[in-house]
């Protein structure tokens, strides 16, 4: 059902933890649909993401497309950061089953809602960023993918 | 590999799969023919329905052959509905059956004007007797209970629901899928008038089942065609399907005793050490009035996809009832039902034993579940908040 990739990433997956005193942290999904990520950014002061780390509570799709978004997004700049959607996840996982999209909709989500957390701890705005919609801290009725 | 998962489907037994191997290729006569080795077609039809019938203290013409389980509770609620629709429109279940009585009752609902009461289980998964007698009305023609569930195994108070619906003069269907050959079943001493099995479940091949209708109950032919079946359900009949089934009701009777005790004995063992290893773990089900093969665990903080695809990397094959092994974004009907929150019901395992499982085999599953459970919990990001709580954070 699921790719090589998808279980390479499932069964090893990169950059697993927390971050002491992130730059920005986000969490996203809700328990009721089964998936919760939490990413955590460390971005130094010329805006590049040093390192990366996240969470997950979820099925084998939702850890390996929170796993291959962190190794998407370090290194990057910010607005690099921004162009990793939801796509360029599942791609650079050779696909995902079409129950499981949804999981790399909510990586996407994850890298933005950590983010927005960053550009609020500094009040910053970083253009082409909305509020994250999905913020399990927003309370229980989220829209379904 | 250890194979957990007995719920879903059973290995054949050796001694069925010998005692059908004749009918596929020595005496493959239509039953309806006249000649010789149709006759033996005919004669080991007779045989498997007096098996089957004399494991449920019925009548062999009670017994009428479908392609499974899920068509016979497909037949009992549709063609009572229809045959009793001038006495009422009003059917009794529960919310936690099969979806194969649950979407058919959804179907009556939408399309064929039944009125449909779904009653509610309590924590344990055990259906509430006083709900249930007060949803009868005048209009009621069925109550359909499940014997046992498949999923949490809990075990449902047939005999009472049969007396409450001969009092009322209401017709009782019980699906007794998980049930048949699991647990003695008597249909006179239950006062069931249907009751639908399905071969695979105890070690009996796949495609066969039955609907016990009892004398009397007018209920009328699904599939339509030929003679076959008592005219009630036409299609020339799978022969070493029903062959194998026989003789797996007969075995399953045989042994039902010795086997069961047995995997009581092992299945308490198996949920006891999970309970008292792995914190933060909740049985579902009733503990005492459950299958004797089913443990069924929530694990808070993980989810179940996850922890069923490790346990297959260790060669260990279960099930869970989070979403993703539904295929839809909810967990178990039956979860949600004896109340667990979302997150605990997507965290659920459920491990069916056989004959075969032994202690070993259990130390062996149990420490790889701990293992497995600890490292999805270090990944966790609800464990982490349950661990910052905990910490005073």
């Amino acid at each position: 059902m699921y790719s090589e990739k998808v279980m390479d990433h499932f069964q090893h997956p990169r950059n697993v933890g927390e971050i002491e005193n992130a730059s920005g942290v986000g969490t996203v999904g809700n328990a009721k649909c089964g998936d919760i990520m939490r990413m955590y950014l460390d971005i130094d002061d010329n805006g590049i993401i040093q390192d990366c780390k996240f969470k997950t509570f979820g099925c084998g799709a939702a850890v390996a497309t929170s796993s291959m978004a962190t190794e998407l997004v370090k290194g990057k700049t910010i607005q690099e950061a921004l162009e990793v959607t939801n796509k360029a996840v599942m791609e650079a996982l050779d696909g995902l089953p079409p129950v499981k999209v949804h999981c790399s909709l909510l990586a996407e989500e994850a890298i933005h809602a950590a983010l927005w957390d960053y550009a609020e701890k500094h009040h910053i705005k970083i253009e082409g960023l909305a509020k994250p919609k999905s913020d399990i801290s927003e309370g229980e009725e989220e829209e379904e993918y | 590999m250890i194979y957990l998962d007995n719920a879903a489907t059973t290995k054949t037994a050796p001694e069925v799969v010998e005692a059908m191997l004749p009918y596929f290729s020595e005496y493959y006569g239509n039953p309806s023919s006249i000649y010789a080795i149709a006759g033996k077609s005919k004669e080991a039809i007779t045989k498997g329905r007096e098996q089957i019938a004399n494991v449920l203290g019925a009548k062999p013409e009670e017994i009428y052959f479908t392609a499974g389980g899920s068509e016979s509770d497909n037949w009992a609620l549709k063609a009572t509905f229809e045959a009793y629709k001038n006495k009422g429109n009003h059917i009794i279940t529960t919310k936690i059956e099969h979806h194969a009585i649950l979407h058919t009752c959804e179907y009556l609902e939408k399309e064929r004007g039944a009125k449909i009461t779904y009653i509610g289980v309590d924590e344990n998964g055990v259906v509430n007797l006083d709900e249930l007698e007060a949803a009868i009305t005048p209009e009621t023609i069925l109550i359909s209970v499940m014997a046992a569930n498949n999923e949490i195994g809990t075990i449902q108070p047939i005999k009472e629901i049969g007396r409450i619906a001969k009092e009322h003069n209401i017709l009782f269907h019980t699906d007794a899928v998980q049930a048949f050959g699991q647990i003695p079943i008597n249909v006179d001493e239950c006062n069931i008038d249907m009751l639908s099995s399905s071969g695979h479940k105890i070690n009996g091949p796949k495609g066969i089942g039955f609907l016990y209708i009892r004398k009397g109950v007018k209920i009328r032919s699904f599939v339509h065609g030929g003679a076959q079946e008592r005219k009630r359900r036409a299609g020339t009949e799978n022969v070493p399907g029903i062959v194998g089934y026989g003789v797996a009701a007969e075995r399953a009777a045989r042994t039902m005793a010795e086997r069961t005790a047995k995997e009581i004995e092992v299945r308490d063992y198996l949920i006891n050490r999970i309970l008292t290893e792995i914190p933060n773990c909740r049985l579902n089900g009733d503990p005492v009035k459950r299958l004797p093969n089913n443990c069924n665990i929530s694990f808070e903080f993980i989810e179940g996809e996850s922890l069923l695809i490790m346990l297959d990397m260790k060669g260990i094959c279960a099930s869970s009832g989070s979403a993703c092994t539904s295929g839809s974004l909810d967990p178990s009907h039956v979860l949600l039902a004896i109340g667990l929150p979302h997150e605990k019901a997507h965290g659920s395992l459920r491990l069916t034993l056989s004959e075969e499982i032994t202690k070993e085999d259990v130390d062996f599953v149990v420490e790889q579940i701990k293992a497995i459970v600890d490292r999805l919990r270090s990944m966790s990001p609800l464990y982490e908040d349950y661990i910052k709580k905990q910490q005073g954070k």
